[in-house]
């Protein structure tokens, strides 16, 4: 039962930080550009599926109180700024999807509203991941780090990467579904992307072993951790080659792909624990009454359909769209 | 625990669940209404049911788009401000929330893309089909959410064990009596919240002599409607009492202003509480009847704030008049009803405009009623949060510091009062447009997970191109333009 709770709980959060991490990654590109048609085509190309791709964030956030109420109440509460910062960037970047069409006067606040909402969003799931991975300074099993113990150096520097990343997934999926000039500039910019990345990844990586993080020694105990960088690094290499060739539809899965593999060296090098290194799965998990209770209904039934839903819509919606016909 | 982050936090959770309450209780109210508009329509064929339904549907995307942006927080601002009540209560609340959202998800997002799309596409019994399903989606997520309050009112079917709630019976906790007490005045309530609005917005239409066969149908419906549930809401309402009077004895005497046992007791209608003597000031009293309304006999001993510590009573002014607001409310809707209805039979409520007007201004009724009745459940029962077992002061974020709480409810004050100024202008927009001419075509972006996009109408008023043009042709002339 417990593990059935941890994939679903896995499959949410992977599915949120694919689905959405490119969306957002949108956001921040269309702040990046001051042309109307371009914008208008950034948009259209996320409309129909944004508010889906967030609804696995809700979903992530209620099964982790449901399933393991103490992680969800450690990690809450110890991300409270990083959290609200979140929230607030998400919720605007929300209704400016919607609103930026209904007005003209105000529609500056509405499109500063979608690109600075997206990147705080996305730079505050950096730094909460970064401040995961250093280790959370708990103790007696209750966070004690105090208002800004999420915020190093460390945690600043994934926030950025994460903010990084999230732009190149946007700028694969803008290549994959649109056309004319917006796709040719997320060509353009996906090299700069992807060596940024790169040299944020060689950081990250020197880093963590000057500090000497916990994290490290799992790579010794676990060498088949060894597998998820190698994979990460045949999809970039797929994914130079497709640009190079201008082939709109495996970048985008490539650039997933380095996702998956940067969430399963995470899930693996986390494994057993769900806050690392002081609260297990199995610490966290709420009793079995409570599980068993989830499992027959919501488990059991209304997952799957979450997830065939989530799959109809992306077929519904495959191919390039047209900025002047679909989205006013 | 730091007292004033206490307090802040408290603040927050008050101000941001009542701004997101507004909204779910007016889409539950119109959903219902609009399942059994397409009923009508499908039984009698009358094109104007139609007419009324899509220009109906269109606010109810409004306001359930705006239901779920503000709902987010919640979701979360319980670890985050109250996380020893999340850690302890996370095996009993948590799955209950899960169930609401995921058949939320499953419920509303699915048939509300037929109700968009669909017309053309299905069969005209489906779609009303999925008009009642999504009208289902709302109810089931108003019953989750009821039955984890309810659980907090009247915590049943658990153990503790190490420190957390454990269920040892779910069924006890799905079929709890005050959760289906309380679960049934929470729907009438929004059932009221929609039909007042419909009846108000009719009758605002019929004073400015507009959209004459729809707002006769809007207003005389939601009189109908009102005229019925009024008093099925006051027998809720009563049965409510009951059910605080033998559980929460000390929430009741707050609500009626009893310092002192008495016996017989008497009835406080309206009074200034002085809570330094516990006395009433300026009270007017009615003998006896609070005997009556609390054990429905005329010499029952009924209890008095003083009987308990004050440690466990909760701050009596807030149920006391949030309670007799409500009341009140409730009081002037079943007037209004009652006489609208009356003189429509006779044929005679478009002639009396006095009545119109009342009915028009009446719209904010509802709402004031819902807000006031959650204030008088949710401060009747502090100081706990757990009623009885756990303590709000002790469920809150041990090291929670005032400067972030204060941070967090400045941001979500202001990013909510900006989303509900835009929201509330844009409902008026769409209202003041009316139902006149075509029929909605939902934009081709237009989605079901995206309820705001299905109305394309401009948030300003748009310069028009030709002096006079219905606002359907209005629309059409400048949906070519880039908006």
């Amino acid at each position: 039962m417990v593990t059935f709770w941890v994939s679903v709980l896995a499959v949410s959060a992977l599915l949120y930080v694919l689905l959405d991490g490119f969306d957002l990654g949108i956001g921040i590109l269309f702040g990046l550009t001051r042309d109307e048609e371009r914008r208008r085509a950034m948009v259209s190309a996320v409309a129909p599926i944004w508010d889906g791709n967030e609804t696995w964030l809700v979903a992530t956030g209620v099964v982790l109180w449901g399933t393991f109420p103490i992680v969800y109440a450690t990690l809450m509460s110890a991300f409270y700024l990083p959290l609200l910062l979140m929230l607030a960037g998400l919720i605007l970047r929300g209704v400016a999807f919607e609103f930026r069409n209904k007005t003209q006067r105000m529609r500056w606040l509405w499109d500063a509203g979608f690109a600075g909402g997206s990147l705080v969003a996305a730079f505050m799931q950096g730094t909460m991941i970064g401040a995961l991975v250093e280790g959370l300074p708990i103790a007696h099993g209750e966070y004690a780090g105090g208002e800004f113990g999420w915020l190093s150096a460390f945690s600043v520097l994934c926030g950025v990467g994460l903010c990084l990343g999230y732009t190149l997934l946007g700028a694969c999926w803008l290549i994959r579904k649109c056309d004319g000039e917006v796709r040719a500039s997320a060509y353009r910019l996906i090299p700069y992307l992807s060596l940024a990345l790169l040299v944020f990844l060689v950081v990250v990586f020197v880093y963590a072993l000057a500090e000497n993080l916990q994290v490290m020694g799992r790579w010794l105990d676990r060498p088949y951790l060894f597998a998820f960088p190698l994979v990460a690094a045949v999809a970039a290499i797929v994914l130079t080659v497709s640009v190079r060739h201008r082939r709109d539809g495996p970048p985008f899965s490539m650039g997933a792909l380095v996702f998956v593999a940067a969430f399963g060296t995470l899930a693996v090098s986390f494994w057993p624990y769900m806050i690392p290194f002081s609260i297990t799965i199995q610490q966290a998990a709420a009793p079995h009454s409570s599980l068993a209770f989830l499992f027959w209904g919501a488990g059991l039934v209304v997952f799957p359909l979450m997830l065939l839903y989530t799959v109809m819509s992306y077929r519904v919606f495959r191919g390039k769209v047209h900025p002047s016909s679909t989205y006013h | 625990m730091d007292s004033l982050a206490f307090l802040l936090s408290r603040l927050q959770f008050a101000f941001t669940i009542s701004f997101h309450i507004i909204f779910p209780s007016f889409s539950i109210g119109l959903i219902a209404w609009l399942t059994v508009l397409e009923a009508l329509h499908l039984a009698t064929r009358r094109p104007v049911y139609r007419q009324v339904f899509e220009f109906w549907l269109k606010i109810f995307s409004v306001a359930f788009g705006l239901g779920v942006v503000s709902g987010i927080v919640m979701a979360f601002q319980i670890g985050s401000n109250w996380s020893d009540l999340s850690r302890m209560s996370g095996p009993i609340q948590g799955p209950l929330l899960v169930y609401e959202t995921f058949t939320a998800f499953a419920l509303e997002a699915s048939f509300f893309g037929i109700l968009l799309f669909g017309r053309s596409r299905v069969p005209p019994w489906f779609y009303l089909f999925s008009t009642a399903m999504v009208a289902l989606g709302t109810t089931l997520s108003a019953y989750w959410i009821m039955a984890n309050n309810s659980w907090m009112q009247d915590p049943v079917g658990y153990v503790m064990r190490n420190g957390q709630f454990v269920p040892n019976d779910w069924v006890a906790i799905l079929f709890s009596p005050v959760l289906w007490v309380r679960f049934p005045h929470m729907l009438l309530a929004s059932y009221l919240t929609g039909a007042f609005c419909v009846a108000a917005t009719g009758a605002w239409y019929l004073l400015r002599g507009q959209f004459h066969a729809e707002a006769r149908i809007m207003l005389s419906m939601g009189l109908y409607l009102a005229a019925v549930l009024v008093p099925l809401q006051l027998f809720f309402g009563h049965l409510n009492g009951d059910y605080v009077h033998d559980r929460q004895p000390v929430k009741f005497a707050a609500i009626e202003g009893r310092w002192h046992d008495e016996q017989p007791a008497s009835e406080v209608l309206l009074a200034i509480p002085d809570p330094a003597s516990e006395t009433n000031k300026y009270a007017i009293t009615v003998p006896v009847l609070g005997s009556v309304i609390g054990s429905m006999s005329l010499h029952s001993k009924e209890v008095g704030l003083t009987d308990f510590p004050r440690a466990d009573r909760p701050p009596l002014i807030i149920p006391f008049f949030a309670f007799r607001i409500m009341v009140g409310c409730g009081l002037i809707m079943l007037l209004l009803a009652w006489l609208g209805t009356w003189l429509s039979r006779k044929g005679r409520l478009e002639q009396s405009r006095v009545l119109l007007w009342l009915i028009f201004l009446s719209f904010p009724l509802p709402f004031i009623a819902i807000l006031t009745g959650w204030f008088t459940a949710e401060v009747g029962r502090q100081p706990w949060v757990v009623y009885g077992v756990l303590r709000t002061a002790d469920a809150m974020t041990p090291f929670l510091t005032a400067h972030a709480a204060l941070t967090s409810l400045i941001v979500f004050c202001s990013v909510y009062t900006l989303i509900f100024a835009f929201g509330v202008v844009y409902i008026y927009r769409l209202l003041r447009a009316g139902p006149a001419g075509g029929l909605v075509e939902p934009t081709p972006g237009a989605v079901p997970q995206r309820p705001l996009s299905v109305v394309d109408e401009p948030l300003e008023p748009t310069p028009r191109l030709v002096p006079v043009v219905t606002s359907a042709a209005h629309r059409r002339s400048t949906g070519n333009q880039p908006w």
